[in-house]
């Protein structure tokens, strides 16, 4: 562990560089996504240096940081990891540079600003890690609402069809589940001893009728962002409208924070209602994962199948987290970790062909693979990953999910075990629909299909497959970063884990 | 202590003690407002002795150093706490905050009605007695220098307000209610283009005005019959020890709301602010929205906080359902509306209700979050319209909608002003917006009117979706054909947009700089 100041340069150094691209003449896109890509490769560094400096074992909460803000709120700048952040925080420093290289081309195609559009790629990176980084509620918030703007513009400005729509009506929705979670954060402000600071408030202790609607503003929120149904209708409509970049940093990093939230403030603050809620919490995220794995096959846009497949997965988050067991929730978290490579992946190269295409139609696919080999095989890995297959990340975090929530409720684990076999139906009907079979004679006339994987392309994809495949078999390094932080916040909320059943009836036998 | 005052001892001892004496006055408390009256009466002069050319040359700086030698004095008798003028005026911190804000706002607003390069001859018509839509009309408007009277005007209902704001009796307050809205009343009908619905507008104010302040006068006969009083530390005592009928009390307190609760633009009686928001020249409509708001929530907290804060349990829950109504009702009808101008006047309305939720929480938090939030909304909305005196083509401002659509594409820099300016109405951070906001939510839960807060939150959610609606038009339409060009703004008006602007930004990012300004001054004294 270090004193130096990691967290508030990873906030403050994408933004900077924000203003600085967005103050570039318009008339070298080079130079602008160079100093762009540069930037964003800076800031990985130092979340890579981050990482070494972060200690496993070490305190709960590493790299505080504080500086006054607003005194007369009690208002902080504090920054604080822990290890659900800090994995949250590789993620989105390693995302970044991989979309900003992604979207090479994507400004100059709609024809809008070039700077502008990396300008607000790097203002969202910095809001992002804001919001993974603050350890002050009122802090939390602004992060939490600011990070709205730059995506709003990014979907609005430089999305498909339908932009403005899918653009209004993310906000909206955003800003209504931040409005109530407003109304609560005032409400713990002033029963709380009118502190923002979060390692003060986890002390707090409120009346029970309280605690829930404190709670229940604080989970609409994150319910609406992560998004869990029946409030997701907004993510389809944004994930297809968005350009394909933004789309894998929203669904990839942005979304997490609902869930990320419900483990650093509903567990901890809300204890007790958390507990109280949590078979709502099980339930809405057991329907998500059947209800959304069903639309996604039915989908017919390739974006908008992506995105309820997120919906899905989100699912699987939800009911790890709400089953509180370590294993489920160190599951849930690697999930959110893993998901964001897989699905990152699969929206980047999702992004790749319907580029080459021209559309984003299914049924304006078919037998691509023929044409563009390698990138087909990119796209079937990504699918593969997304359906999580053994041998690839996912499946490592989906198991420990699994297991976890077997253990205190069958039930659940059951029913979410046939969101696998869903989630196999729309990944391969994907795959087969679009990339094999019989090549569409459409494509035929299009000269971009045929032109098979770059370098560029390749260098943003290798990556995230390299992870994904590394943590697949070895995913030690990033758990045990995880655990000590999962068992943290499950301490706090006063669960423990039943007794291995194995155990218990060695036990009895031996009676 | 000034030399008058020294020698009032010595008057006092000539003279029998039941004759009348004379009042004691401290004047350095009341130099502000007689700065002001002061300058609004050399105004007349100078309107009376130079020819029309250099009188607007004359007013503007002479109306901007009034204002400006009145802000040197209240700041300089920041620590000041007196009830002088016969028990008629209070200085003390909230009266000195709200005549601080008065008055920075208005010069603000001074700025933007002084600007004479946007539209030859200024915003303001020559003479408002030609008929309207005669060609004498529409040769006065093409080419004649605007009237200079609104300099005087605009003083005299500065001052109106800062009286308004410090009276410390209910007569007081009256006579100041009538100096700052009688200048209002003629400002709205002076508009160079569309004289129609200027006068209309005028008309409107002043029949419905009339009405208020029936009401409010009402009132205080009501509150005197049960007082026996009309000054407020009287009132206040009144309230728990008078045996008159509690009812003379109910009656009077509801009329005198009435009256305040409509300058304040409160549902359900706003319905005044959209017409008048609209018909009035865009620099008066700022003014009104600014410095009005200021000066009637000024009267309204101190009413209700120095003279009728003992009697909360009866007005609390009536307030708390006004500031409901006027959060949603503001918002709702902000969603459908066409016209710049008009959607403005609703989302000041629906700020109107926020603020009520600090005045119902009558704690000091509720005070001075709802100084701070006059501030804050007093900024940002000064710049609001003055974008909108910008956005104009060859028949005056372009305030359709659907006129704005693509504008970002044509003046990146105004649309993106714009579009700042909207997300702090919408109260997303790092602007004042949010962080007024917060403070009067908090002064809500605080002082238990948390049902007031969930009705502001879902308020603040429908009203995010009419400034949304803008933004898309501005960034994500095409321009069209009939997207007014954007006129390069005077020195004027650029100042007066990058002091709304840059306040709220800092308001927003560094509340620190007035947070606690507002804290200190929350206090008033009986």
């Amino acid at each position: 562990m270090s004193n130096f100041p990691y967290l508030s340069l990873l906030t403050v150094a994408p933004a900077i560089g924000g203003v600085v691209v967005a103050l570039l003449p318009k008339d070298k896109p080079e130079l602008v996504k160079r100093i762009a890509l540069g930037w964003s490769v800076a800031v990985l560094a130092v979340a890579v240096a981050m990482w070494a400096g972060f200690s496993a074992g070490g305190p709960r909460m590493q790299f505080r940081e504080s500086y006054p803000w607003i005194p007369a709120w009690d208002v902080r700048f504090t920054f604080a990891a822990d290890g659900i952040a800090l994995v949250m925080l590789a993620l989105i420093a390693l995302l970044v540079p991989l979309v900003i290289l992604a979207s090479w081309h994507d400004a100059e195609n709609s024809r809008r600003s070039v700077p502008v559009y990396f300008a607000l790629m790097l203002f969202l990176e910095s809001t992002m890690i804001g919001v993974f980084a603050a350890a002050d509620v009122f802090l939390f918030y602004v992060f939490f609402e600011v990070m709205l703007v730059p995506m709003y513009f990014l979907i609005g400005s430089y999305g498909g069809q339908q932009r403005q729509y899918a653009a209004v009506k993310f906000f909206l929705y955003s800003l209504v589940g931040g409005l109530f979670m407003l109304a609560a954060v005032v409400g713990l402000w002033v029963l709380g001893g009118h502190t923002f600071d979060w390692q003060t408030l986890i002390k707090a202790d409120f009346s029970t009728g309280t605690e829930r609607w404190l709670f229940l503003g604080f989970f609409l929120a994150f319910a609406i962002k992560a998004p869990f149904f029946p409030f997701h209708t907004w993510l389809p409509d944004a994930g297809g409208a968005a350009p394909a970049g933004a789309a894998a940093l929203l669904v990839g990093v942005m979304d997490k924070v609902g869930t990320f939230g419900i483990l650093r403030y509903c567990l901890p603050l809300f204890p007790n209602a958390s507990k109280y809620f949590a078979p709502l919490g099980m339930a809405l995220a057991l329907v998500g994962i059947v209800y959304a794995a069903l639309l996604a096959i039915g989908q017919n846009d390739l974006k908008r199948l992506v995105s309820y497949t997120s919906i899905a997965h989100f699912g699987f988050i939800g009911i790890g987290i709400f089953a509180f067991t370590t294993q489920a929730a160190t599951g849930a978290v690697l999930y959110m970790f893993n998901h964001g490579l897989a699905t990152g992946l699969l929206f980047l190269v999702v992004g790749m062909l319907v580029a080459r295409r021209g559309s984003a139609l299914i049924g304006d696919f078919g037998g691509a693979g023929k044409y563009v080999p390698a990138l087909a095989g990119v796209f079937f890995f990504a699918g593969m990953a997304s359906l999580a297959l053994p041998g690839t990340s996912p499946f490592v975090s989906e198991f420990l999910v699994l297991v976890g929530t077997f253990t205190v409720n069958k039930t659940v684990a059951v029913v979410a075990t046939f969101g696998i076999i869903l989630a196999a139906g729309y990944v391969l009907w994907m795959i087969q629909r679009t990339i094999q079979g019989t090549p569409n004679p459409a494509l035929e006339r299009v000269e971009a299909a045929k032109r098979d994987i770059s370098l560029r392309e390749a260098v943003v994809v290798t990556p995230l497959i390299a992870l994904i495949l590394v943590l697949g078999f070895y995913p030690k390094p990033v758990l045990d970063v995880i655990n000590p932080a999962v068992k943290a916040t499950l301490s706090d909320v006063g669960a423990s884990d039943p007794a291995p059943t194995a155990g218990a009836i060695t036990k009895e036998a031996g009676k | 202590m000034s030399p008058v005052l020294a020698l009032v001892p010595l008057a006092e001892e000539s003279v029998p003690a039941e004759t009348f004496q004379l009042p004691q006055i401290d004047y350095a408390a009341l130099a502000p407002m007689l700065i002001l009256f002061g300058v609004a009466c050399v105004g007349i002069l100078v309107e009376a002795a130079f020819r029309r050319f250099p009188r607007a040359r004359i007013q503007l700086p002479l109306a901007l150093l009034g204002a400006l030698a009145a802000l040197v004095v209240v700041i300089m008798t920041a620590g000041k706490r007196t009830i002088t003028a016969g028990g008629a005026i209070t200085i003390d911190g909230p009266a000195l905050f709200l005549q601080g804000s008065i008055l920075v706002l208005g010069i603000v607003a001074l700025l933007l009605i002084g600007e004479r390069t946007l539209e030859r001859g200024g915003a303001f018509v020559a003479q408002a007695a030609v008929t309207a839509n005669t060609e004498a009309d529409r040769s006065q408007a093409a080419t004649s220098e605007g009237a200079s009277e609104v300099f005087p005007l605009s003083m005299f209902a500065l001052g109106g307000m800062m009286l308004f704001s410090t009276a410390n009796d209910l007569l007081t307050m009256f006579v100041a209610l009538e100096v700052f809205s009688l200048p209002l009343y003629l400002l709205c009908a002076l508009a160079r283009r569309r004289r129609l619905l200027s006068q209309e507008a005028a008309l409107k104010y002043f029949l419905l005005g009339s009405f208020a302040s029936a009401f409010f006068l009402f009132g205080v006969a009501m509150i005197y019959g049960f007082a026996g009083r009309v000054d407020f530390s009287g009132i206040d005592q009144a309230v728990v020890g008078s045996a008159a009928s509690p009812l003379l009390l109910y009656i009077g307190l509801a009329l005198l709301v009435i009256g305040l609760l409509f300058k304040a633009a409160a549902v359900p009686f706003h319905v005044w602010t959209p017409d008048v928001y609209q018909g009035a020249p865009t620099p008066i409509t700022a003014l009104m929205a600014a410095c009005t708001k200021v000066a009637a929530f000024g009267g309204l907290l101190r009413v209700l906080y120095v003279a009728f804060g003992r009697s909360q349990w009866d007005f609390q829950p009536v307030i708390g359902t006004v500031a409901v109504l006027t959060m949603i009702v503001g918002a709702v009808l902000a969603v459908t509306q066409t016209d710049i101008k008009r959607l403005l006047a609703y989302s000041s309305i629906a700020n109107a209700g926020y603020l009520l939720i600090g005045v119902v929480a009558l704690n000091k938090e509720g005070l001075s979050s709802s100084l701070f939030y006059l501030v804050a909304y007093g900024f940002t909305v000064l710049a609001a319209f003055g974008v909108v005196t910008l956005v104009r083509d060859a028949d005056g401002e372009a305030t359709h909608l659907s006129r704005w659509a693509g504008l970002g594409r044509r003046s990146p820099l105004l649309a993106g002003v714009f579009t700042f300016i909207l997300l702090a109405f919408a109260g997303i951070p790092l602007t004042s917006g949010f962080t007024a906001k917060f403070g009067v939510f908090a002064a809500g839960v605080e002082g238990g009117q948390t049902w007031l807060v969930i009705a502001g939150v879902v308020s603040s959610a429908i009203l995010a979706f009419p400034y949304l609606r803008v933004v898309v038009l501005m960034w994500l339409s095409e321009p069209s054909e009939s997207t007014p060009a954007v006129s390069i703004p005077g020195a004027l008006t650029s100042a007066a947009l990058m002091i709304g602007t840059v306040a709220t930004l800092v308001l927003g990012v560094v509340p620190t700089v007035l947070l606690p300004i507002a804290t200190r001054a929350a206090e008033f004294i009986r």
